[in-house]
């Protein structure tokens, strides 16, 4: 019996297959405007990954600069050193003294003549601190807990390009999100007319089947195999046109980018992301197809 | 013997108020073969239909082979159906493909095995004289031919019940006498066949039972 069920379904699949390519134009731009609709939140689906690994990339572990006054002397570097030593989210630290500061400064190309003339040393004590991975929120917490402390005079974190590159993600996200959501409802109408027509177009068929003891689950089958054959066959479109456009793009970004010293260069969905793609885009059409079949068939019913 | 087609005290009124069936009351067994006749819009075509569950009953019981189709669920219909051949009176031929696939259908939806279906189609296209024409398409077929595409259809899946609904309706009398025969030698196998005709010169020298609908009641 389960032999019978399958050889059923292989058969379905088979009949649909050959639907779809005895209607090649038809089923190339059915495929086409799924594969382009989904191209979009997809593709800025992948530009947001690889700049999430770029930022990775940069900020893999924070770094804070701590200024002790000018006027700080022994006890005061030793009494921040013991807190540096005892903070929780502190993994290490480096003490630079104002002396080293300065040596390193004048060993700097451009600056040796300017800071040759100084009559003494303008630079404070400074601790280099690094801190466990966090949020930008919580090393902003951290930057200004220290500098409350009495021997600090300023605490520098670059969080400015942290924080917008982090707004930027999660705007980025949203902008997946949404586009992903109004993209899908779309494509499920789409979806959802298509198979009307295929409804209607065989109505005389269902009517006869129905009339011969067809199951609804047997006559809803072939619908709803060719929804969802036409989602994967739609994701894969989108994965090809991604992929395509990589392709374009990644020299002329790798010239831009080394411009500032990065190496980055686009990368195409990771393989389970792009199993992701293929699952939902078949389920999607299948999707379709069942909410067109559901409120048509019953439609039709045999007089 | 036992019933096979049973109908207690069955009315049918649709919507519109129209009064097709009142009060029916018969029994058909086993083997029987049973002619339906009466005038155009006597309601033999509704009657026909409430054996297959197209048409509910508005009051009675109709039971099938023990089953109260009136009380069947809607997911059950299509198994009732199977064993059921039925012979509509707008053929219903599916034109998009040829002999050989429309008998195919019942086989399909039944889920036969699959070595058993191409024997069981040519058995039943070779019962009906079509054994030569499988490839044909239904649209070159003359109406005898049709007709008996038809016949190859509700009978491939060898139901308990064959109904006809007007099968010798548009048909020459020679071509409608060779048809009557096919469905007495279906008869004679076992099968139940229940016969809806207008046509006198099909019942003068029959054997078989009759049931005459007159406005919607039975007369004999």
């Amino acid at each position: 019996m389960i032999q019978v069920w399958l050889i059923q379904h292989w058969q379905t699949f088979i009949l649909t297959l050959k639907r779809l390519v005895l209607a090649p134009i038809t089923s190339l731009l059915g495929i086409l405007v799924m594969g382009i609709a989904f191209s979009l939140p997809v593709g800025a689906y992948m530009l947001l990954k690889n700049l999430q690994s770029l930022s990775g990339q940069i900020a893999d572990s924070p770094q804070l600069s701590l200024y002790l006054k000018l006027n700080a002397n022994q006890t005061a570097v030793e009494a921040v050193r013991q807190r540096l030593q005892q903070h929780e989210r502190v993994v290490r630290f480096q003490f630079i003294p104002k002396d080293v500061a300065l040596l390193q400064l004048q060993q700097g190309s451009e600056w040796t003549d300017m800071v040759g003339d100084l009559e003494h040393n303008p630079l404070p004590d400074a601790f280099v601190v690094n801190t466990q991975n966090a949020s930008s929120e919580v090393l902003e917490q951290l930057q200004t807990s220290m500098q409350a402390w009495s021997e600090i005079e300023y605490v520098q974190f670059d969080s400015d390009w942290a924080k917008r590159l982090d707004a930027l993600l999660k705007l980025g996200r949203l902008v997946v999100l949404i586009l992903g959501t109004i993209l899908s409802v779309a494509l499920i109408a789409v979806m959802f007319n298509t198979i009307r027509l295929q409804i209607l177009t065989k109505r005389e068929e269902i009517e006869v089947t129905k009339l011969i003891g067809a199951t609804d689950s047997f006559i809803q089958r072939p619908f709803l195999y060719f929804g969802a054959i036409q989602g994967f066959a739609g994701g894969v479109m989108a994965w090809l046109i991604i992929a395509l456009i990589i392709q374009i793009t990644n020299d002329e970004l790798v010239t831009l980018t080394q411009l500032y010293t990065i190496d980055f260069h686009l990368q195409h969905l990771s393989s389970e992301d792009s199993l992701s793609l293929l699952v939902f885009s078949a389920w999607l059409g299948w999707l379709g197809a069942r909410l067109s079949v559901v409120s048509h068939l019953w439609q039709i019913e045999p007089k | 013997m036992h019933n096979m087609i049973s109908f207690k005290n069955v009315s049918k009124r649709f919507p519109d108020g129209h009064h097709a069936l009142k009060n029916i009351d018969f029994t058909i067994e086993a083997g029987e073969m049973v002619f339906v006749t009466g005038h155009s819009g006597a309601g033999k075509s509704t009657l026909l239909k409430l054996i297959a569950a197209i048409e509910r009953p508005t009051t009675g019981d109709i039971i099938i082979s023990g089953q109260n189709v009136s009380q069947l669920k809607h997911s059950a219909i299509p198994f009732l159906r199977r064993n059921i051949g039925l012979i509509f009176q707008d053929q219903k031929i599916l034109f998009d493909r040829n002999v050989f696939d429309n008998v195919l259908l019942p086989l399909q939806i039944a889920s036969f095995e699959h070595k058993v279906i191409a024997g069981r189609i040519r058995a039943a296209l070779d019962k009906v004289g079509l054994l030569k024409k499988e490839k044909t398409l239904p649209i070159t077929l003359s109406g005898g031919e049709r007709q008996r595409l038809c016949i190859a259809r509700a009978v491939v899946h060898r139901p308990a019940i064959l109904i006809a609904d007007e099968p010798t309706g548009n048909l020459d009398i020679d071509y409608a006498k060779d048809i009557m025969g096919m469905f007495r030698s279906f008869n004679q196998v076992g099968v139940t066949v229940l016969i809806a005709t207008h046509d006198a010169t099909l019942l003068e020298d029959t054997q078989h039972r009759i049931l005459a609908l007159k406005q919607g009641k039975l007369t004999a």
